[in-house]
């Protein structure tokens, strides 16, 4: 490899974080203002994109981003962001956020967390080294190959992509927190487009995380596009009506994700949740249900120690034996509810509050009495969910309804046939009191999930 | 930071310096995209103001093509060091080194500056203050609780997006703009018992300083509050194969997932278009005539150049059902030989430009909205749509926010839920009748290059059968 060559891979200049306090220290001190706290972020990433054979395009980036809080005189908070680290920057964004502090929120003010200099969880991830983009471009190629040579009706790999990338984050407040960490994230995607003559052209694909470009699972990334994409192409209409349903984990986890905001404390005081503050101890889904959400669970890449307020991450129970046991909150949302915060903020005028890591699974000493239905076992006829599409318009959070296209198949008889064109609709509510059985969970680049079976949901289609 | 004006600053010649060296070590053209932004995004809750974010930033965007292949890289710093190492990366990814002067290849030289921003140097001092902003929010609030029932959640939210750009590459492009974008919105959560019912409307304009100023916020109260009170206590749509008529404005969202994105050249590239290869064919009903351009005055999705620097033009995509021709961007061109059209389009420094559709929609048609739905037996009038999207098989998707059932040629009852679906090359022959009200509607399209402000429309439309996901 060239020098010129070796530039291209990512490279991070750690941010001085001692230069950075004094020089906000020094200029809010000038300005009077007594309480601030910042978060900042910085990061450089390679990533490499090839089309039948030949490299397409090849990215890198350098981004950095602040985001300031000022306390004013009258104790209301302003905030503005920018990605100008330089003194100029900074003093910038501190004399925006005082401007933007005389229009806070009266009623809600902000506090520093009270967890914010409490200590963080050890986490087991080691920094990898980058191997460059030229290395990368040499795997992706590879794995395009190994792909398209699966079946003769794959002709092109539409959407790929190979990126590794180093990122630092850091918190700090004018009481003394502060907060740092570096961490390193490789992904890869791979969706084939496979088409027969006569036939309508079919896609499937998978995506793979890992802390380094090293060691992605690129074999199983390659078996699981090629499976899905293959398995796709004998496809038939379905009939519309109600069917048994299970979804696969993935599936499952999308799901719940663009629901979350039943599990949001945020949510719940601005009105726009379907729970309440007291729906906490309500039953809300069957019993041998329960969730976590767990972001420092080893299978988690993205994993961080600490939330954008400087609260220490921690496994979290959101539901337990069906029942709805807590909520995702920010430090002012705790301090409504009179817990602690769970380390589930980020870091705005209006602090916004989202899950980390979910973990589905049975409640202890439980069981749903369907062990009979496993998605690769099971006789009976069902529809298998492997994919839900266009959440941003099917999901409506606050009423609890949804209506999505999906991808999957029916299951008839241990038959799977590849279902073409149609929807999944429910209430995520009777969703969850309607789940007959969950498998055994599995850890997937999203959380952790079994397959879930549902009865009775409606599903549209045009036969 | 200075500004991105070149007679104000010695920016010409740093960029002059950084096309001539990347030319010299062998690339076949260099492009360098210059930005700074200044954002501001107002929420107010009920009867206050509950969040205000300013945000501001600058950054470069620098690509070198070399044979059919490009290398981007994207940096915060605009310092000479920063944009020489952006660009030492860039040539890298291609092979090329600066020390190794491969090339005798020249660079002839910037043409003279072709300066959009010059007529738009006062926007963002005329754009309103942040105590406009705000009262305005809190006028609209205040008005839908006049107007509306049920309400448990009142929302007014603003966001305007300034943005200066200056684009130099090494075929001599140099083109300065400034882009001044507003959205404004009203959303509502009716509750009533086991019922409830989210609506929401958003407008947005471009180049329009005085926009927040004169929005029509009693109208726009007026429409959410409406549509809530019909659909809080909707019934859900039964699912099927149906006739349905989408209204105009924002109904243009199913030219824009069903076809549009398809016409990209992006999509000519990775093989997912079926009308690759079918200009001069008939892909759509004889009435349908669609066209992009980004001219319509104040529309969310104009641009006086596009971001390579492009002056903006119409596109007629298809004519009376005939595939006239892609959009295209300057990757596009090289990569499928179809001409650029002044699409080349990016959320900002850290994506390079792609073909990205601008003012989208239908042309009118001969009919009144009145004769499509009297030509249906049984169907569904969609008069509000939601968001949606399309897949790299052409599969298409959109939801419905506010539905009617047509019953015997007229528009009964309520109805939610509804999700269409389908593929382009079966819906766009389907496309049977256009009426004669087009209008326009502001929205955000997601895709390759990132979250860009483009505009939909039509007229009212009849689908002839299309598949309407339901319970």
């Amino acid at each position: 490899m060239t020098s010129s060559a070796q530039t291209a891979q990512a490279e991070l200049q750690p941010i001085d974080v001692a230069a950075l306090r004094d020089h906000l220290q020094s200029y809010a001190s000038r300005e009077g203002i007594r309480q601030w706290d910042l978060g900042a972020s910085r990061s450089t990433s390679a990533s490499v994109q090839v089309d039948r054979g030949e490299a397409k395009q090849l990215k890198a980036a350098q981004r950095s981003s602040i985001t300031v809080r000022v306390w004013n005189d009258q104790g209301l908070v302003g905030i503005t962001s920018c990605t100008d680290l330089s003194p100029a920057g900074l003093e910038r964004a501190l004399a925006g956020a005082r401007e933007a502090s005389a229009f806070g929120n009266s009623e809600e003010i902000p506090a520093f967390s009270p967890l914010a200099k409490a200590p963080t969880p050890e986490l087991e991830r080691p920094l990898q080294p980058a191997r460059g983009i030229q290395s990368l471009l040499h795997t992706l190629k590879d794995a395009e190959r190994q792909l398209l040579a699966r079946h003769s009706a794959m002709d092109t790999v539409p959407y790929n992509g190979l990126s590794e990338g180093c990122s630092e984050r850091l918190y700090l407040n004018s009481e003394g927190a502060l907060r740092q960490m570096q961490r390193t994230q490789a992904s890869l995607y791979l969706y084939a487009r496979a088409e027969e003559a006569g036939r309508k052209p079919r896609s499937g694909g998978a995506v793979r995380l890992a802390l380094g470009s090293d060691q992605l699972d690129v074999a199983g990334c390659i078996d699981e596009a090629a499976n899905r994409t293959i398995s796709h192409l004998a496809y038939q209409p379905i009939p519309t009506g109600r069917y048994l349903v299970c979804f696969t984990p993935e599936a499952f986890l999308d799901l719940l994700g663009a629901f979350s905001s039943m599990l949001n404390a945020r949510a719940v005081l601005d009105g726009v949740s379907l729970s309440k503050a007291e729906s906490i101890g309500e039953q809300v889904a069957v019993p041998f249900l329960s969730l976590h959400d767990n972001g420092l669970h080893p299978g988690h890449v993205g994993a961080a120690p600490f939330d954008g307020e400087g609260t220490p991450t921690r496994r979290l129970s959101l539901i337990e034996q069906g029942r709805l046991v807590g909520f995702l909150h920010s430090e002012a949302t705790a301090r409504h509810f009179g817990v602690a915060p769970t380390g589930h903020a980020g870091l705005g005028a209006k602090v916004s509050v989202g899950p980390d890591w979910f973990e589905v699974g049975t409640s202890d000493g439980m069981s749903s009495g369907n062990s009979h239905l496993h998605h690769a076992r099971s006789t009976d006829t069902f529809v298998l969910i492997e994919g839900l599409n266009a959440l941003h318009a099917g999901v409506k959070a606050s009423q609890g309804a949804f209506s999505l296209p999906f991808d999957g198949w029916l299951v008839q008889g241990g038959e799977r046939i590849s279902v073409e064109s149609a929807t999944v609709a429910g209430d995520i509510r009777e969703l969850l009191k309607a789940i007959v059985h969950l498998e055994e969970p599995v850890v997937t680049h999203q959380g952790v999930s079994p397959h879930v079976w549902v009865e009775g949901l409606a599903i549209t289609g045009d036969a | 930071m200075v500004g991105l004006d070149p007679q104000r600053s010695p920016i010409q010649a740093q960029l002059e310096h950084l096309l001539t060296e990347g030319r010299r070590a062998g690339a076949d053209l260099v492009e360098v995209f210059l930005e700074r932004t200044d954002h501001i995004g107002v929420l107010a809750e009920q009867d206050r103001i509950t969040s205000v974010s300013p945000s501001f930033s600058m950054g470069a965007g620098i690509r070198v093509f070399k044979g059919g292949r490009d290398g981007f890289v994207s940096t915060d710093d605009l310092g000479d060091v920063g944009l020489l190492k952006a660009l030492d990366q860039a040539l890298a990814m291609l092979g090329l080194e600066r020390s190794a002067l491969a090339s005798a290849a020249r660079f002839e030289g910037l043409q003279p500056l072709r300066d959009f921003a010059a007529v738009k140097h006062d926007w963002l001092q005329r754009s309103p203050d942040l105590r406009t902003s705000t009262d305005r929010l809190l006028e609209g609030t205040a008005l839908l609780e006049r107007l509306g029932q049920h309400l448990e959640v009142r929302r007014g939210s603003y966001a305007r997006d300034w943005q200066e750009v200056l684009v130099a590459a090494s075929d001599g492009t140099f083109a300065r703009d400034i882009r001044l974008h507003q959205s404004s919105g009203l959303s509502v959560l009716a509750a009533d018992g086991d019922h409830r019912a989210s609506i929401g409307r958003r407008y947005g304009s471009s180049d329009r300083p005085d926009d927040l100023r004169e929005w029509d916020l009693k109208a726009s109260a007026a429409e959410v509050c409406q549509s809530a009170a019909t659909m809080l206590r909707a019934d859900y749509v039964d699912g099927g194969q149906m006739p349905v008529v989408l209204a105009n404005r924002f109904g243009g969202v199913i030219f824009h997932e069903a076809c549009g994105h398809l016409l990209e050249t992006t999509q000519v590239e990775r093989g997912t278009t079926p009308f690759a290869d079918k200009v001069g064919e008939l892909i759509a009903h004889p009435a349908v005539t669609a066209i992009d351009e980004g001219l319509s005055a104040g529309a969310f999705g104009s641009l006086s150049m596009d971001d390579e620097g492009m002056e903006a033009q119409r596109t007629v995509l298809i004519e009376n059902g005939v595939l006239q021709r892609f959009l295209s961007d300057r990757a596009g061109e090289m990569r499928t030989g179809h001409a650029r059209t002044g699409s080349g389009r990016r959320q900002n420094h850290g994506f390079a430009a792609a073909s990205r559709m601008r003012n989208t929609y239908i042309a009118a048609g001969p009919h009144k909205p009145e004769d499509l739905i009297a030509s249906i037996d049984q169907g569904l009038y969609c008069k509000s749509m939601g968001g949606g999207s399309v897949g790299p098989t052409g599969q298409f998707n959109f939801s419905v926010e506010e539905g009617y059932l047509i019953e015997n040629g007229k528009l009964g009852k309520p109805v939610k839920g509804a999700t269409l679906i389908g593929e382009a090359k079966e819906v766009m022959p389907r496309i049977s009748m256009c009426a004669d009200d087009l209008d326009l509607a502001a929205g955000f399209c997601g895709s390759v290059s990132g979250s860009i402000y483009v505009t939909v429309g039509q007229p009212h439309v009849k689908v002839e059968s299309i598949t309407v996901g339901g319970r």
